[in-house]
């Protein structure tokens, strides 16, 4: 258990990596960054408050529960473990993470899973509850990206550009609304019963966690965002 | 249509009364020239696919090949050259970017051979290092403003993590992905060898190179390619690149049918898939969010190993540079525009950032206006051909260079710009097993340890000549460089004075 009450994140984070033990809680977290990273040691960090940027950066094997909201570019190049908000999490969450699984309860800003990638038995997945800002899986090269909508069932819960450059992964939408306007690179599909499997997967791992009705979102519309070609920039070029 | 015929850029000369039909030519070109006609008993050759790599012509037993420029040539004008209209008629037809490889081709001013070193004569006497110590050892990372010494004279001020150069050269970034495994491995060996660093460029690193660790910097790049925390540590800093000079602003992109098995698990991505960087890293938007990324990597790796910000020498380079060294970074990296790449747009290539010199010039002495000199230190490269360049770089300010161009050379490279087509006939710039095979390590690294040797001898000798026992003493010493032929805004950018001043 440590207090985190005007400690600065250097002084922090020294304190985590100092401290024995394998699971660590921290209380009145507000802002300190980097919050796991470089943590080999600890299999859980629980942390009452709001972390700072790039928190679980480059995470491995760690589970990190946030009962809070989180800020930006969480789970950032994160390998393997968990990261879980109660809450809200900022921009370029899950930037390029590899593995692992990120689950916000409530809504993720700008450029969400931005760059993720899979790699054999890697495969990262984020599922947010909410919505997503724009620029979502931008860039996207593997993994899964799952947006709930949940309250936002009026609209379609991911904003504009999703998916600019994408080309692996997939991104899951739930919604009622046929999600428009994408670019080229990015082709709007209905699911099939594969993706369903998937979809119900993450969906009862959500339910579980924040308590919602697993069967009433399972039950659901969703849409499936994959990219356009298996090489789309392929040709871009001329010899010279 | 005939408008896509372009004549080939070369022709293969073949001496009959020398060729002995032997095949080698046939068996080693990887763009497929060479033939042999069975009904005429005679070696062929079309020439269209000719790169001009050299590979054939070296391998010939009996001196019978030749490659020349093409004598057929469109009608000459001065304002379109035949290069100008070929790209057209390219464009016309493929509809794409243009896609070209190393370093700029064309004549932009090199300002190293506009600047000449001192010597001494007969005030400050010169100095022989055969006879008499002289370092070439450089530090790089934070210098402490101050040392404190407790009473026995021992150093207790805190330093910083840096890095320990034997020679003032590094190996600069280049990813195993854009360059075989056996490149890698000469490299990597030649750094540890010769108590330098290479760099592992943003393809992450293959487990057989971890035990050069010591020797490694370990590049992070928008893509993230192999980052992961064992990565992070495995080296000796971390490198953030941020531009590369070849191509400033734009990112990169290892076609699908190159990353093959190994590349694979060392990216970290599937086989067969596009590996494409960003053109930013889209959590930097500011030196502030920079300093971000500077230090999630220090904390991943607990403060030990120092960070490196490698950046393209741009227009406003020296404002840039000034943010990186306030953003906790060690070590700023400036690569010039006539840097090479594996794979580049041409216009870009061609047309975008400044030379290395001025870029350079203008960096170390923003830094020393501001008084945060000594919190960074300064790498240049980007066109690094031989020591006199690296005596004339570290006069201008820069405390180390890094060199790749000159080092593929090392290890056979021909500069035929055909990087980007992934048959490079020398072993390097390709991942075709036969190929790759060419390139034997246990030559290529002694090839390297020779070369910088050799390099670092010749430095040693310069210094001697003006009468200076250490590299760091030159560092930043504009008064031994004089410029020849500059004009007075140039003299004034390189803070030097021109030659009889
Ligand atoms: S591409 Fe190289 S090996 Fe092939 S013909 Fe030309 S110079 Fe010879
Ligand atoms: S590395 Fe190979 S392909 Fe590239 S310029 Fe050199 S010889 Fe040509």
């Amino acid at each position: 258990m440590i207090d985190a009450t005007s400690l600065d994140l250097f002084e922090l984070n020294r304190k985590i990596k100092s401290v024995k033990g394998r699971k660590i809680v921290i209380n009145n977290v507000l802002g300190q960054r980097f919050i796991g990273s470089g943590v080999e040691d600890k299999k859980s960090i629980e942390i009452y408050g709001t972390p700072g940027n790039a928190l679980g950066a480059y995470l491995n094997n760690c589970d990190i529960t946030v009962y809070g909201n989180a800020q930006d570019a969480i789970g950032d190049t994160m390998n393997s473990g968990s990261i879980t908000v109660y809450g809200n999490s900022g921009d370029a969450t899950g930037y390029a993470m590899r593995g692992g699984l990120i689950m916000i309860k409530g809504s993720i800003g700008y450029r969400g899973g931005i760059h993720m990638k899979e790699y054999r038995e890697h495969k990262p997945v984020i599922t947010v509850g909410g919505c997503a800002g724009n620029f979502l899986g931008e860039y996207q090269a593997g993994g899964i990206i799952l947006v709930l909508g949940i309250g936002s069932e009026d609209k379609v819960p991911i904003g504009h550009y999703c998916g600019t450059g994408m080309h692996g992964g997939v991104i899951y939408v739930r919604s009622r609304f046929r999600p428009k306007h994408f670019p080229p690179q990015v082709l709007v599909e209905e699911c099939d019963e594969q993706d369903a499997k998937v979809i119900e997967k993450y969906v009862r791992l959500y339910a579980e966690r924040f308590n919602a009705d697993a069967e009433r979102l399972i039950n659901s519309e969703y849409y499936k965002l994959v990219p356009n070609a298996k090489n789309p920039y392929k040709q871009l070029y001329t010899n010279n | 249509m005939p408008i896509n015929y372009i004549y080939p850029k070369y022709d293969v000369v073949r001496d009959s009364t020398r060729c002995i039909k032997c095949g080698a030519c046939m068996r080693q070109c990887a763009n497929e020239v060479h033939s042999y006609d069975d009904e005429l008993d005679v070696m062929k050759s079309d020439s269209m696919d000719c790169v001009d790599c050299q590979r054939c012509v070296s391998i010939c037993p009996t001196r019978a090949l030749k490659i020349i420029p093409a004598e057929n040539r469109l009608r000459p004008n001065g304002s379109w050259s035949q290069d100008d209209i070929y790209e057209i008629y390219r464009q016309a037809e493929g509809g794409g970017v243009l896609l070209s490889s190393m370093g700029t081709p064309k004549n932009y001013p090199i300002y190293w051979d506009k600047m000449l070193i001192n010597a001494s004569q007969v005030t400050n006497p010169s100095i022989d290092p055969l006879r008499e110590p002289m370092e070439t050892r450089v530090f790089l990372g934070k210098k402490p403003g101050k040392l404190e010494f407790d009473r026995k004279g021992k150093i207790t001020t805190k330093l910083g993590p840096h890095l320990e150069l034997n020679v003032p050269i590094m190996f600069s970034a280049m990813s195993y992905g854009s360059i075989s495994k056996n490149a890698h491995e000469s490299l990597a060996r030649a750094a540890e060898e010769l108590g330098t660093y290479y760099n592992t460029g943003e393809g992450g690193l293959h487990k057989d190179f971890y035990k050069y660790g010591k020797n490694t910097i370990v590049q992070v790049a928008s893509g993230r390619f192999g980052v992961h925390e064992e990565y992070l540590n495995a080296g000796s800093a971390i490198e953030i690149k941020m531009g590369q000079g070849a191509k400033p602003g734009i990112g990169g992109h290892l076609p699908g049918a190159k990353i093959r098995e190994e590349v694979s698990r060392t990216r970290m991505i599937p086989m067969g898939a596009d590996a494409i960087s960003p053109a930013p890293h889209h959590d930097i938007y500011s030196i502030e969010d920079l300093r971000q990324l500077v230090f999630s990597l220090k904390e991943a790796t607990n403060y030990t190993k120092p960070v490196i910000v490698k950046i393209a020498a741009v227009h406003n380079v020296a404002a840039i540079a000034s943010g990186i060294a306030r953003s906790g970074a060690d070590i700023i990296a400036i690569d010039g525009f006539r840097g090479g790449t594996g794979a580049a747009p041409t216009r870009t290539r061609d047309n975008v950032g400044i030379p290395i010199e001025l870029a350079l010039a203008s960096v170390d002495q923003r830094l020393r206006d501001e008084g945060i000199r000594n919190d960074v230190s300064i790498v240049v490269g980007g066109s690094i051909r031989n020591s006199a360049d690296i005596v004339k770089a570290v006069a201008l300010g820069a405390d180390a260079v890094y060199i790749a161009s000159a080092a593929l050379m090392a290890l056979g490279c021909h500069q035929c710009h055909s990087c980007h087509l992934g048959k490079c006939n020398w072993g390097i710039a390709t991942q075709r097993p036969d190929l790759v095979k060419r390139l034997n390590p246990e030559v290529g690294y002694k090839r390297l340890v020779n070369l910088v040797n050799a390099w670092n001898y010749e430095i040693k000798e310069i210094l001697g000549g003006m009468g200076i026992n250490s590299i760091e003493a030159l560092k930043g010493n504009r008064l031994m460089l004089r410029g020849v032929g500059l004009a007075d805004k140039e003299l004034e950018i390189l803070g030097i004075k021109h030659a009889g001043e």
